[in-house]
C-alpha cells in the first residue's frame, strides 16, 4: 500500500549527493573555463576621466579587457528596470560597466577574463583609472537633505514617493482619545548566503546556441535578460541552475552585470568563461536591505484600539533600482499584520545613497513592516499600562472575517486580500509556548538573584506565494520512471523531495522513481523564479495539477486496456487495477508505452505499441483532442497571494554590568496552512530565526561619511556562528489552510526572520524599562542607552502627541 | 614574465597527484581546480566561515588559508574522502542526513570534516562539547539547530557504527 507522502518528515533525496561532495556548484563546472575579475569603484561618488588598460593588454594569460566602450547595441544601454511603478518616478539603474561615473563603492568599471582568477586579478591591478571625485551622499538623513545629489537629474534624491489611504487616518487621530508618535530607525543587514553569486557560460557556435549556468533564483529572468541584452533570440539561450548554496532574496535581482558579461566574452572568445565572487565582492557590490527610518502617529481609544494609524517612512534604496519598489511596498502594507485599523494612511519616500543597491532579503520589507507596528503596540500597552497580548487581541482580525480586505494594493499590483488565518489562536498557542503567564514570577525569582530578564512578543502576518504563475511538466516514462520539471530554483530547500512527495501522492508511484528538476530552462522555459515564500505554493500547486492530468491520462488509457471504468481505477505503488479485485494490471509504464502509437519497436516492451499490436482501424492512432505521450502539464496562476502569519516570543537576560543580551527562550508559532514536510518547514524557521538574531543583535553594515563599507569581511561582519543562536527554539504550528491553492498550503520560507527586530526590541524594552527604537541593537550601544537613561529623567522617544486634551476630555 | 612554477605531490583521499602550481596557488583552489575534487568550498577566502575545511594529517585545516606548495608532504583528507570503503555514508555523513543537518549543501563539507575529527577526538561529547565542535563553522540556512544534533547523532552512530549506518530511512518514515 502506498503510504500518503503530504505531511510526512520524509528525508531528503537531496542529501546524499551533497553529502559525498557531489553537488555541483555554479563554480565547480565547466573545468578549463577561463576566468574572470571585475575591477570595481573604491569610490562612493565620482566621475570617470579616463580608464587606462594598455598596461593589460600584454599581460601574459589575459584574453580580454571590457570597458564601457567595448559594449554596443543592448549592452551599452542601462541594465533593466525590472518592475517599473508609476510611483518610481525617478528609476534609475546602472550600466554593466559603469559609463562616466560611478555611484557605490563596488560598482563595476571593467570586466577582465584571463586563464585563471589570479592572473586576472593582477590584470586588475595595472588598469588605471582617472576620477573626478564628488562628494558622496551617504545615510537616510544626508539623502533627505539632499545638499548634495547622487544622480543630478533626480532632485531631493527622491526616486519614489507612493501615498496609500484607507479612511482618513489624520482626522482620526486629531478625533481620538490617546495619541503617541514614534520614532523609529532600523539598519542594513544583507542575505550573505554561503555561496555568492557565480556565473559561467558556454557559446556553441555550431548551434549558435548559449548557455549560461548561473547562481540564481531566476533562470528565465536571467534567460530574458541575457538573450535581450546579448542582442539573441531566446530560444538561442538555455539558462540552468546548478546546485545554489544559499539565495535568501540577493539571488532574484537580475542581470547582475556579470550574468551579461560573462556570456559576452564566451562568445566574444568562443571558450567558456566563468565569474565566481569572492566574499569582499558580495559585501561591496551585492545587494543589502532593511534599512529605514520611520515615524508613526496613532490614535486609540481607552482600550487600545486602533482608531487611526498614519505612517511615513524612509527608504535608502542605494545608488540605482533595479528592483523597483518592492521593498518599501512590502513595508507599507505588509505593517498591519493581524490587525485592523479603521483608518490608515502609509506614505514613504525611496531615497538614493551613494551605497550599494537595496533589493529583497529574505523577509524583504516585512521585518521593518513589523518593527513599527509592534512597537506601536508595544508603545499603546505600556501607555495604557495594559498586558501587551490584551491590546493585540483588541485589534485582531478575527476568524469569521476572512477573506478580509484592507483595502489597499499589495506588491503584486493586486488587492490586498487576507485569505484564512486564527490570530487569536495563535495568540493563545505563543503564550502558552513561552509561558506568558508565568513570566512575571520568573522575572521576580530572576532579579532575586540579580539578574535581569525581559519578555518580547511580535506578531507577523505574510503575502506568500505571489503570482504571476508557475508551471509544471511531468512525464511518466515507458520504463515507469516519473520525470518533473518546474521552472523555479531550488537554493536548499528541498523541492526535490517535496515536489516528490506530491507527485507520488497523486500518482500513486514510488517516490524513489521520481526526478525533479528545478530552474532549468530547457526542461520548462516558463518561470518566474523563487521569492516570497512562493515555491511550495506555486510551483506545488502547477506540480499537483500536472500530476493530475497525467494520472488522469493514465487512467484513460488504462480504462481502455483493462475494458474497466476509469472512475473504477486504483493506482498503487505503481501499478494500475481495478479497486477491490485481483484481475489484471497494468504498470505505468506500460501505459507510457501505450500511450505513444509506434511504427518502431525499441525494445521487447515497445512492441506492445507498434501498429500491429494497438489501435483501431476505424480511428487515428492518436486522438484529435490528444497527443502522444504520457504527460501532463499545467500551470497555477491564483487570483492573489496567499497570507501565512506567526508569532514570536523570546525571552532575553540582560547583563547588568557588560549589557551582553543573552537568549533564555525563543519560542515560535507559525500558520503556513498544511505543512508538505513538517521537518523542512522546521528546518526553514530554524535558519530563519538564526538570521533575526543576526540582524537584531549582531548584523550591521557599516558605511563611513564617505561611502566606504567598513565590515566588509566575516571577521567584521558578525554573522551568527552557533554559539550566538539559541540552543533551542520551540516551534507550534497551526494550521489554516489557504482556500486559493488545491493543497491548502501558505509560504513558510520567510517567516522565521520576519519578527526578529521587533521581538528583540521588545524584550530588551521590557528588561530595561526604557523604549529601544534602534535596531540592531549591541552591548555597547544598550549599555550607552542605559547610561543616558540614568542621567535624565526616562523619557520616551515615544512621545505623547497631546498629553491631556482629547475630544471626550476623558484621558486617564 | 611567467610565474615560476613548483611540482608538488599531493596525498589526497589515499591518492597521489602530481601537480604543477605557482607558488601562490592556495590549497582550496589546486584542490577544487586543479584536482577537480570541487566537494571543498570557498566562501570567504579569509579563514573564517570554514567552508573549505579539509583534514590535514588529521587535523581541519582551512584549505583557504594554506598554499599547495605547503601541503607537500601531508595527508589530506577531502569530503570525498569520508565514506566508508563499502561507499556507504560515514557515521558524521550518516547523521547529518538522518537530522536534516543541511540544506544548500555549501558549508557542509567544513562542516563534515571539523565534525569527524572532533568526534575522533571526543567521541562521546556532551551538548555543550557539540556546540563548541562547531562554533568556528558559519552556516546561513540552517540556524546550527540540526548541525548540533548530527554532531550527537555522529557520536551515536561511531559508537555502534554497524548498527543503523547502513540502514536507509524509508520515505514516509517519521524521523
Amino acid at each position: 500500500m502506498t503510504t500518503k507522502l503530504f505531511g510526512a518528515k520524509v528525508p531528503r533525496v537531496e542529501d546524499d549527493r551533497l553529502l559525498r561532495g557531489n553537488g555541483r556548484y555554479a563554480d565547480d563546472l565547466m573545468p578549463g573555463a577561463l576566468e574572470s575579475a571585475v575591477l570595481r569603484s573604491p569610490h562612493a561618488h565620482a566621475r570617470i576621466v579616463h580608464i587606462d588598460v594598455d598596461a593589460v593588454l600584454d599581460c601574459e594569460g589575459v584574453h580580454a579587457v571590457y570597458t564601457y566602450e567595448d559594449l554596443t547595441g543592448p549592452m551599452a544601454a542601462p541594465l533593466p528596470l525590472l518592475i517599473p511603478h508609476p510611483a518610481l518616478t525617478h528609476g534609475r539603474t546602472q550600466y554593466a560597466l559603469a559609463k562616466d561615473e560611478v555611484n557605490y563603492v563596488g560598482e563595476a568599471i571593467a570586466f577582465v577574463v584571463a586563464d585563471d582568477r589570479y592572473l586576472a586579478e593582477d590584470a586588475i591591478g595595472k588598469i588605471k583609472v582617472d576620477y573626478e571625485f564628488l562628494p558622496p551622499v551617504v545615510g537616510i538623513d544626508n539623502a533627505r537633505k539632499a545638499e548634495r545629489l547622487v544622480h543630478d537629474d533626480v532632485p531631493g534624491n527622491i526616486g519614489a514617493r507612493l501615498e496609500q489611504n484607507v479612511g482618513d487616518a489624520p482626522a482620526a487621530i486629531a478625533a481620538a482619545p490617546h495619541r503617541l508618535e514614534l520614532d523609529l530607525v532600523i539598519e542594513r543587514s544583507a542575505s550573505t548566503p554561503m555561496e555568492g553569486r557565480a556565473v559561467v557560460s558556454r557559446w556553441d557556435p555550431d548551434q549558435a546556441r548559449l548557455q549560461v549556468w548561473s547562481s540564481t533564483q531566476t533562470s528565465t529572468g536571467v534567460r530574458a535578460a541575457v538573450a535581450a541584452q546579448l542582442g539573441l533570440d531566446l530560444g538561442q539561450v538555455d539558462v540552468i541552475t546548478p546546485d545554489v548554496g544559499g539565495g535568501f532574496g540577493v539571488k532574484i535581482n537580475h542581470p547582475w552585470p556579470e550574468e551579461l558579461l560573462v556570456p559576452l566574452a564566451a562568445i566574444a572568445l568562443g571558450r567558456p568563461v566563468r565569474f565566481t565572487e569572492d566574499r569582499r565582492e558580495h559585501f561591496i557590490s551585492s545587494a543589502h536591505e532593511r534599512q529605514q527610518v520611520q515615524h508613526i502617529e496613532v490614535g486609540f481609544d481607552d482600550d487600545g484600539r486602533l482608531l487611526g494609524l498614519d505612517v511615513e517612512f524612509w527608504h535608502d534604496h542605494g545608488a540605482y533600482t533595479p528592483y523597483g519598489l518592492i521593498v518599501p511596498i512590502i513595508t507599507s502594507t505588509q505593517l498591519l499584520g493581524p490587525y485592523k485599523p479603521d483608518n490608515y494612511r502609509v506614505v514613504f519616500e525611496s531615497l538614493y545613497t551613494n551605497t550599494v543597491i537595496v533589493t529583497p532579503y529574505r523577509g524583504a520589507g516585512r521585518p521593518q513592516g513589523v518593527y513599527a507596528m509592534e512597537r506601536t503596540m508595544d508603545a499603546i500597552a505600556a501607555y495604557l499600562k495594559k498586558d501587551r497580548t490584551e491590546i493585540r487581541a483588541t485589534n485582531f482580525i478575527q476568524p469569521d472575517e476572512f477573506p478580509y480586505d484592507h483595502q489597499l494594493v499589495f506588491q503584486d499590483g493586486r488587492p490586498l486580500v487576507y485569505d484564512s488565518g486564527d490570530y487569536p489562536a495563535l495568540l493563545e498557542k505563543i503564550k502558552a509556548l513561552v509561558g506568558w503567564d508565568e513570566f512575571e514570577q520568573f522575572r521576580t525569582e530572576m532579579a532575586a538573584e540579580g539578574r535581569r530578564v525581559g519578555l518580547g512578543l511580535a506578531c507577523y502576518v505574510e503575502g506568500t506565494g505571489v503570482g504571476p504563475y508557475e508551471g509544471a511538466h511531468v512525464q511518466i516514462e515507458t520504463s515507469g520512471n516519473v520525470k518533473v520539471a518546474t521552472g523555479l530554483t531550488s537554493q536548499g530547500q528541498g523541492h526535490q523531495t517535496v515536489f516528490a512527495q506530491l507527485v507520488a501522492d497523486v500518482l500513486g508511484c514510488s517516490f524513489e522513481d521520481i526526478e525533479i528538476v528545478t530552474g532549468d530552462t530547457r526542461r520548462m522555459p516558463y518561470a518566474v523564479g523563487t521569492f516570497a515564500s512562493r515555491a511550495a505554493v506555486m510551483s506545488g500547486s502547477a506540480i499537483h495539477l500536472a500530476a493530475t492530468r497525467a494520472r488522469e491520462k493514465a487512467l484513460r488509457i488504462a480504462a481502455d486496456a483493462l475494458e474497466a471504468d476509469a472512475a473504477d481505477l486504483e493506482i498503487v505503488d505503481g501499478i494500475v487495477s481495478v479497486k477491490g479485485t485481483t484481475g489484471p494490471t497494468i504498470s505505468l509504464g506500460t501505459l507510457a508505452v501505450l500511450s505513444n502509437p509506434l511504427r518502431y519497436a525499441f525494445d521487447e516492451v515497445s512492441k506492445a505499441a507498434t501498429q500491429f499490436s494497438v489501435g483501431r482501424p476505424e480511428k487515428p492512432p492518436v486522438a484529435e483532442d490528444d497527443e502522444p505521450g504520457l504527460e501532463g502539464r499545467d500551470f497555477y496562476s491564483p487570483e492573489r497571494s496567499t497570507f501565512a502569519s506567526g508569532m514570536h516570543a523570546v525571552i532575553v537576560e540582560t547583563d547588568p554590568d557588560t549589557a551582553e543580551i543573552k537568549i533564555l527562550k525563543y519560542a515560535v508559532v507559525h500558520d503556513c496552512g498544511h505543512l508538505i514536510n513538517p521537518m523542512i518547514v522546521e528546518g526553514q524557521i530554524h535558519g530563519g530565526v538564526a538570521q533575526g538574531v543576526g540582524g537584531a543583535l549582531y548584523e550591521r553594515m557599516v558605511y563611513d561619511e564617505s561611502g566606504q563599507l567598513l565590515n566588509a569581511s566575516f571577521m567584521d561582519f558578525l554573522m551568527p556562528y552557533v554559539t550566538e543562536v539559541p540552543e533551542s527554539i520551540d516551534i507550534d504550528h497551526l494550521e489554516t489552510p489557504s482556500p486559493l491553492n488545491p493543497l491548502g498550503i501558505k509560504g513558510a520560507g520567510e517567516a522565521g526572520v520576519i519578527p526578529s527586530a521587533a521581538v528583540f526590541a521588545a524584550a530588551i524594552e521590557d528588561a530595561e524599562g526604557f523604549p529601544i527604537t534602534t535596531m540592531p541593537i549591541s552591548p555597547s550601544e544598550l549599555f550607552e542607552l542605559r547610561r543616558r537613561h540614568s542621567v535624565v529623567e526616562p523619557t520616551h522617544a515615544v512621545v505623547e502627541l497631546v498629553e491631556t486634551t482629547t475630544p471626550e476630555e476623558d484621558s486617564p | 614574465m611567467s610565474e615560476e612554477l613548483h611540482e608538488v605531490r599531493l596525498v589526497v583521499n589515499g591518492a597521489t597527484y602530481d601537480v604543477t602550481v605557482p607558488g601562490r596557488r592556495l590549497l582550496s583552489d589546486a584542490l577544487r581546480h586543479d584536482l577537480r575534487l570541487t566537494g571543498t568550498h570557498v566562501g570567504c577566502e579569509h579563514g573564517v566561515c570554514g567552508s573549505c575545511t579539509v583534514l590535514v594529517d588529521g587535523t581541519p585545516m582551512r584549505s583557504c588559508l594554506m598554499l599547495a606548495v605547503s601541503a607537500v608532504d601531508a595527508e589530506i583528507t577531502t569530503v570525498e574522502g569520508l565514506a566508508l570503503a563499502d561507499g556507504s555514508l560515514s557515521p558524521v555523513q550518516q547523521a547529518f542526513k538522518d537530522c536534516h543537518g543541511l540544506q544548500c549543501g555549501f558549508c557542509t563539507p567544513g562542516f563534515l570534516t571539523t565534525i569527524t575529527a572532533g568526534i575522533r577526538d571526543n567521541p562521546q561529547p556532551t551538548r555543550e562539547e557539540a556546540r563548541e565542535m562547531i562554533a568556528g563553522n558559519l552556516c546561513r540556512c540552517t540556524g546550527y539547530q540540526n548541525i548540533v544534533k548530527a554532531v550527537e547523532r555522529a557520536a551515536e552512530l561511531t559508537s555502534a557504527p554497524r548498527r543503523s549506518s547502513s540502514v536507509e530511512t524509508p520515505p514516509g518514515e517519521h524521523l
